[in-house]
């Protein structure tokens, strides 16, 4: 299709979106990711019959942790769209990136540099 | 299984931020199946805090560790060659784990990371309920298996009391009334005539009203 989308973000498979847990997307932004979102089959359409509905309720739970802490909340989102929208994925993909760049960098990562320039 | 849920990360921020270096410490029993205090959520905890508390700007060690138990000597062993590394223990352990932890580390301060709530069981997923208020004298026998000390609001031995309409408690409208439920029951089961039985007065001495309670076996003491 060669469709273009931010060459910034870096895709991790999952057997099924149900795999993903806080933790994941917690690591994430303590290795320093500025953004997580996560993309699921369409709500009904689950292979494993639920697996995105429960990644949607741990994105949620993700989202509120990271709320809590300062982080931002926002900065994890869930998406749903079918294998065959590949310009949706694009289109997410610019989307989030829009959103992110709004919101700046993690800064738990920027406190982490500033201490590192310091050292 | 002691069902506990975890307290609000506000909090536990508050309690941990004067401590440098801190163990979050979670229990591999109850607290597991209930998702407040195993090592997922010792995981997720951790991260959080350590997220924080970079953010702030504030150096501190925060570590993780999930034991079998925190209520049996042998488990909390396991930690001993490492105790002296922190400054805290955060425990998401059941009440009975922190205590049990904090008697055995006398000079290392233990704070809890969740709130103990009852004993009960996993009615649904996500949904815990209360089912025994460990009163030391069982009665089930004789309420078709339902138990009027922790279902009914005023432990009403000889049910239902006046409150009790259209099988809800008065205290809830959407609460069961035990006494509901234990006729039903003896009814399903042809023993209607136990509920006939008026029941004696209550030995609530073995309860926690008797104070601190202890169960010494010596047939299995070595």
């Amino acid at each position: 299709m060669r469709l273009k989308c931010p060459a910034n973000f870096r895709i991790i498979r999952l057997p099924c979106t149900g795999k993903i847990d806080v933790i994941h997307i917690l690591r994430a932004f303590e290795k320093g990711a500025d953004g997580v979102y996560v993309v699921g089959c369409m709500e009904g359409d689950c292979h494993f019959k639920s697996g995105n509905f429960r990644a949607r309720k741990r994105v949620e739970q993700a989202s509120k942790i990271l709320d809590k802490i300062g982080v931002g909340g926002e900065r994890v989102k869930m998406y749903n769209l079918s294998s065959g929208e590949g310009p949706l994925f694009a289109q997410y993909s610019i989307e989030m990136d829009k959103k992110i760049r709004e919101l700046g960098p993690n800064p738990v990562k920027t406190a982490l540099q500033a201490k590192k320039k310091a050292a | 299984m002691i069902i506990a849920s975890k307290k609000p990360i506000e909090e536990i921020i508050q309690e941990v931020k004067d401590y440098k270096r801190l163990l979050i410490l979670g229990c591999n029993e109850c607290v597991t199946v209930c998702e407040a205090g195993g090592k997922k959520e010792v995981e997720v905890l951790a991260s959080a805090l350590r997220m924080h508390f970079i953010k702030e700007g504030e150096e501190k060690k925060i570590d993780e560790r999930t034991l079998e138990r925190q209520c049996d000597h042998e488990y909390l062993e396991e930690i001993r060659d490492v105790v002296d590394q922190y400054d805290a223990i955060l425990s998401l352990a059941c009440g009975v784990g922190v205590q049990f932890t904090a008697e055995k580390y006398h000079s290392t301060p233990l704070l809890p990371g969740v709130n103990t709530c009852f004993l009960g069981a996993n009615e649904q997923r996500g949904m815990w309920t209360e089912r025994c208020q460990a009163c030391g004298s069982c009665v089930l026998a004789r309420t078709g298996g339902i138990c009027p000390i922790s279902r009914c609001a005023k432990r009403v031995m000889n049910g239902p009391c006046g409150g009790s309409g259209r099988g809800k408690c008065e205290i809830n409208k959407e609460l069961d009334c035990a006494w509901q439920l234990i006729i039903d029951r003896l009814r399903d089961l042809g023993r209607l005539d136990d509920y006939e039985i008026v029941a004696p007065i209550k030995d609530w001495s073995t309860e926690r009203s008797g104070g601190p309670r202890k169960v010494v076996r010596e047939d299995v003491q070595v």
